[in-house]
This record gives C-alpha cells, sequence and structure tokens, in this order.
C-alpha cells in the first residue's frame, strides 16, 4: 500500500481524499494556497505546505510547486482530485519522470481517451455507437457545411480539446453554421490554445447517463453502474441519480457492456467514467471519458457501498479487484444536489462571501461532503461548489422526499446558493414523473 | 540594424524555450554579451526582454545557467515589518540551502550586507538549484531557517535592517 500521498487539490475533494487516506492508513499531504490557508480540513492532514498565491496559476494549477511540494514532503504519489491537474497529461508525465505515482490512468491511456477525436476513433472501433459525426477535425468551412448538410441539422461545434461544456455551439441552419464555424474555432484557440473542431449532429432532448468504471494494472475492469446527469445548467451538472430512472436491465447491461470494452481497449488503469446521450428511443451514444474521479462519485458510492477513492489508492497500490462483476450489487436510489454559492435570482452570478451562519442538514439517508465551516471566506478565486448533499433511500420518491427535506434543513447565510434552486427542480412535476433531459432546467426555470 | 534583428531572433528563440520549458527567468552570458530575460507568471505570456550589450562589469552576479528556473520574488513579498524590519520571503517550494556546496562559505550570514542582486541562499526545487537574491538592501540581523530545510511559499527565511 502507498504509504503517503500528496492531495493536489482544495476544498470538499481534499477533504474527501485525506479520509478515504486515513481509513487505509495512509498519510495525506494537504497543499494549499494563501487564500485557503485558514480551511479547517488542513489540520486533518498529516502535513500541509502553502504552495503559492490565490490565483489557481500561481498554486493549484503551477506545476513545478506541486511537484517541489511532493519532493520535500517524501510522499510516494499524488493524487489530483477533479478540476486543476486532474486531466493535464503533461502533469503526469511529470509526475511519472519524477518517480512519484500519479493516481489516476497511465499517460497513454490519459492521452489517447482525453482527446475526444482519439476517443471517438476508439468507440468506433469496439462497435460502440458514437454521435453521427466528423471522423477527425473539421478543416474548413465547406467540410463543415457538406457534413451538417449530410446528417441533417441541428449540429453542434465542439472544440477537440474542449471540456465541461466551454466551446460547444449549436447550428440549426446553413446561415448560422457559416458564421459560427470561424468563430467556434478562434474560441478554442483562445481557451485551449487549439483550434481544432470537429462537427456531431446535435441529439435532440437527451438525457445524460454516464458509467463508472474502474480497472486494475491486471487488466480487470468492472462497472460500478451508471448515473443520470441530466439536470444541468450550461452544461454545469446540478442534480446527479443512480440508476438513471428510464433504462430497463437489459439497456443497462448494454450500455455497461460498452463502456467497458472502451475502457479494456485503452489499456486504461484506475477510475474513468464514460459519457453517453440517450435519446428518446433509449439509443446511446457515447460523448467521452473522464480519465479522473468526478464531483458526483458519492452517488455511485451510496448505491454501490463501494468506497471509490479508497479503490483508487488501492489500485495505485497495486492491488488487484479480486471481485468479478457480480459482486457488485446496486441497491435503491441515490441522488446528489450540487450546493454552490451562486445566486439563482441574479443569472447564477457567483456569491463569494463570509458565512457567518452553517448549518448542515443530517438524520437518516443523508451525507454531506463539504469543506465549509462557519467563518468560511468563499473565496471568489476558486469554483463556486462548497457542499454536496447526496440521500440514499430505497426508492425514488424516497430519496426526493429526503433530499427536499435535507435541503430545507441546511442554512448557509448571508450568501447566497443553489440550495433554492435545487428546492424548486425536486418539486417539479416534470422531475418527479421523471420526465427530464439535459435542457430541462433552461426550459423550465 | 543587421546586429538588431539578429538580436530579435536570438531572443525569439530563447523565448520558445523559455516557454517551452516553463522557465521564468533566464539569463546568457556569451563574451561580452549579455542577455536577461525574465517572464511575470509561467502561464502568463507577458514577457519583459532586456538585451543587455557591452562588457560585463567585474564582479556582476554570478551567471545562472540557461536550465536554471528562477520565479520572481514578489515585491508584497518583502513587505516593512513594524519593527522596521525587511522579511526576506521564499516564492518557491523546495529545499532551502544556506550555501553553494557543502565547503563553501554560507552566501549570507548575521550582520552581512546585502544588495538587491545578493544572492541569499539556494532553494532546490525539481533538482534545479534556484539562486534567491535578496531585492532588497540592508544588513541581516536574522536567519530563521535551517540549511536542509523544506521550505513553502511564502515562508520568511531572512529578516534584515534596511539602510
Amino acid at each position: 500500500m502507498l504509504s503517503r500521498v500528496l492531495i493536489a487539490n482544495r476544498g470538499e475533494i481534499a477533504l474527501r481524499i485525506i479520509r478515504a487516506c486515513h481509513e487505509l492508513g495512509i498519510e495525506a499531504v494537504a497543499v494549499y494556497s494563501e487564500a485557503d490557508k485558514d480551511a479547517p480540513y488542513l489540520h486533518f492532514a498529516d502535513e500541509a505546505v502553502c504552495i503559492g498565491p490565490a490565483e489557481s496559476a500561481g498554486s493549484y494549477l503551477n506545476i513545478p510547486r506541486i511537484i517541489s511540494a511532493a519532493e520535500i514532503t517524501d510522499v510516494d504519489a499524488i493524487h489530483p482530485g477533479y478540476g486543476f491537474l486532474a486531466e493535464n497529461i503533461n502533469f503526469a508525465q511529470i509526475c511519472q519522470d519524477c518517480g512519484i505515482g500519479f493516481i489516476g490512468p497511465p499517460v497513454e491511456a490519459m492521452r489517447l481517451l482525453g482527446d475526444k477525436v482519439q476517443a471517438r476513433k476508439l468507440a468506433r472501433k469496439v462497435k460502440v455507437s458514437v454521435v453521427p459525426g466528423s471522423q477527425g477535425t473539421i478543416e474548413d468551412e465547406a467540410e463543415a457545411l457538406n457534413l451538417a448538410n449530410k446528417m441533417g441539422y441541428p449540429v453542434i461545434l465542439k472544440a477537440a480539446a474542449g471540456g465541461g461544456g466551454r466551446g460547444m455551439r449549436v447550428v440549426h441552419n446553413e446561415i448560422s453554421l457559416r458564421s459560427a464555424f470561424s468563430a467556434a474555432r478562434a474560441e478554442a484557440q483562445a481557451a485551449f490554445g487549439d483550434g481544432s473542431i470537429y462537427l456531431e449532429k446535435f441529439i435532440v432532448e437527451p438525457r445524460h447517463v454516464e458509467v463508472q468504471v474502474m480497472a486494475d494494472e491486471a487488466g480487470n475492469a468492472l462497472h460500478f453502474f451508471e448515473r443520470d446527469c441530466s439536470i444541468q445548467r450550461r452544461h454545469q451538472k446540478m442534480i446527479e441519480e443512480s440508476p438513471c430512472p428510464v433504462l430497463d436491465e437489459r439497456d443497462r447491461e448494454h450500455l455497461a457492456d460498452a463502456a467497458i470494452r472502451l475502457i479494456k481497449e485503452a489499456n486504461y488503469v484506475n477510475a474513468a467514467t464514460v459519457e453517453f446521450l440517450l435519446d428518446k428511443d433509449k439509443k446511446f451514444y457515447f460523448i467521452e471519458v473522464n480519465t479522473r474521479i468526478q464531483v458526483e462519485h458519492p452517488v455511485t458510492e451510496m448505491v454501490t457501498g463501494h468506497d471509490l477513492i479508497k479503490w483508487q489508492l488501492k489500485i495505485a497500490s497495486g492491488h488487484k479487484i479480486k471481485f468479478r462483476q457480480k459482486g457488485i450489487k446496486h441497491n435503491g436510489v441515490a441522488i446528489e444536489c450540487r450546493i454552490n454559492a451562486e445566486d439563482p435570482g441574479n443569472n447564477f452570478a457567483s456569491c463569494p462571501g463570509t458565512i457567518t451562519r452553517y448549518i448542515p442538514p443530517g438524520g437518516p439517508a443523508v451525507r454531506v461532503d463539504s469543506h465549509v465551516c462557519q467563518g468560511w471566506t468563499v473565496s471568489k478565486y476558486y469554483d463556486s461548489m462548497i457542499a454536496k448533499v447526496i440521500v440514499h433511500q430505497r426508492t425514488r420518491a424516497e430519496a426526493i422526499a429526503t433530499m427536499r427535506r435535507a435541503l430545507r434543513e441546511f442554512v448557509i447565510e448571508p450568501i447566497k446558493t443553489t440550495i433554492p434552486a435545487c428546492l424548486d427542480i425536486l418539486s417539479h412535476n416534470l422531475f418527479v414523473r421523471n420526465e427530464v433531459d439535459t435542457g430541462f432546467v433552461e426550459r423550465n426555470f | 540594424m543587421a546586429e538588431k534583428e539578429t538580436d530579435l531572433i536570438k531572443i525569439r528563440k530563447i523565448l520558445e524555450i523559455m516557454k517551452d520549458n516553463d522557465l521564468v527567468e533566464i539569463e546568457i552570458k556569451h563574451g561580452d554579451e549579455k542577455i536577461f530575460l525574465k517572464r511575470s507568471q509561467p502561464q502568463q505570456p507577458g514577457v519583459v526582454a532586456v538585451p543587455v550589450h557591452g562588457p560585463v562589469a567585474a564582479g556582476a552576479d554570478v551567471g545562472v545557467g540557461a536550465n536554471n528556473v528562477q520565479l520572481p520574488v514578489k515585491e508584497n513579498s518583502v513587505a516593512q515589518q513594524e519593527e522596521g524590519l525587511t522579511e526576506i520571503k521564499s516564492a518557491i517550494v523546495g529545499t532551502f540551502y544556506e550555501r553553494p556546496s557543502p565547503d563553501s562559505e554560507p552566501y549570507v550570514e548575521v550582520g552581512s550586507h546585502i544588495e538587491p542582486q545578493t544572492v541569499v541562499c539556494i532553494i532546490e526545487a525539481m533538482k534545479v538549484m534556484n539562486e534567491i537574491k535578496a531585492e532588497t538592501s540592508g544588513t541581516i540581523v536574522e536567519i530563521l531557517v535551517t540549511n536542509g530545510q523544506a521550505v513553502e511559499y511564502g515562508q520568511v527565511l531572512f529578516k534584515a535592517r534596511p539602510d
């Protein structure tokens, strides 16, 4: 087993990883920026190193400082969490060159799956259906028009290096495609330093369904079922649940099997999430692989009883997965709500500030993953997510009721949060009746 | 004119090397020619180029090799304290060394006089020895770290009494 791990992240995921390390008898080293110097979770770490100023570029994204911190604290490996450097191939490569373990996939698998064009090619190779689209990047406007006319509008333009909803444009006709193409390309070049664009058919009103996979170095790859993350606002997930309420046993098996084929073909190791769009006819299309642990992983932990962070640490320590697929059981329903410091009444503008009153929910079936406490100042420098509330019940109706009760208990003052927005969604009859898709939030709120 | 164009090409090439290797500061000496380039932050594109011509004065700061990374000490890291002392802080995470080699004299001791360009210590980060300059002038009155100690960002290394 690894004996000492550095966590190259902050906030709730840093705390989540510290907890998993300690349960496995691993020492945890935290790194922090000057903005996070008073974070309570730093006291839970066995050691904490200040690595830079509040701006992420000088701290949580600064590779030399993080590697130096790993060297002076003599750790075996680095856990990147999610965001920041988690999907940075250069970082993973530097860790490898410095003889420090990277708790994530091998560099080659990351390179292959991190590039969406390559990942789609791989999916086609293992007969996993992809959204109809360009075979590779689109070279010019003429090629884009030709292809769009062939597959029919609407189409979506995406940056090859993009993610998290950035660098995407939906186009409904030839005229708007003409103007959108060069704009999308310039935007991608500016945002990601890579102007490669690809084009896909735009699936109307799909659900977002993703499969959690874990693979070991011996080539065993198992899935931990799916999560439905259709409740999104501007491609940012707000509420996630498992199981996906519209899949039957056969659909579920096909979906998971597709994810496993892809992961095996990439010689992947450690945690991955394979994302799909599910259309109205229950046909699923591969979109991308996230080569890291995800924000919404607790949903899967609740329904399977497996601690995914501990699995990441065990696999990085060289452990093999010793049970078979049938050994992983799905129990009940779990729902997660992301609580962000954003004002739903003001177009979800971020609301940094000091929290003077903080009372988290509790009671049966409720889990809260958060690094926040009374007196904590939400910094303007980082992501606005301050807590995740997860509930686990036998049925979806019970889970919704528990979540509503928990969110009503949750006090975070005086800053604005997304709690009222989540409550509105949970009370909406279409959500309760389970008739949602990725456009649900934008259409109804 | 021709000479200037050659310089520009040279500087552009060095900039490429800096960007590729995420270097913040680079100093190259070749005969009488000295080029010193400094970028504000590894991720930021802003680059200040200062080509220096003419003979290098004897006793000018010891050359920082082309492969060295040196992070700039931020202005606000040399803060004026209540007791009138200036703090010299670490802008890098790494291992502190008080002398250039085990059998050399320390760069500075209590009582040493420093100028902004005086090298006060070395901090090793990612196998690179970074010479840390005082960036202030005065007299060293306190050394707060010991040889071989790990230091973090913003940690106070020295206190100096300004002239």
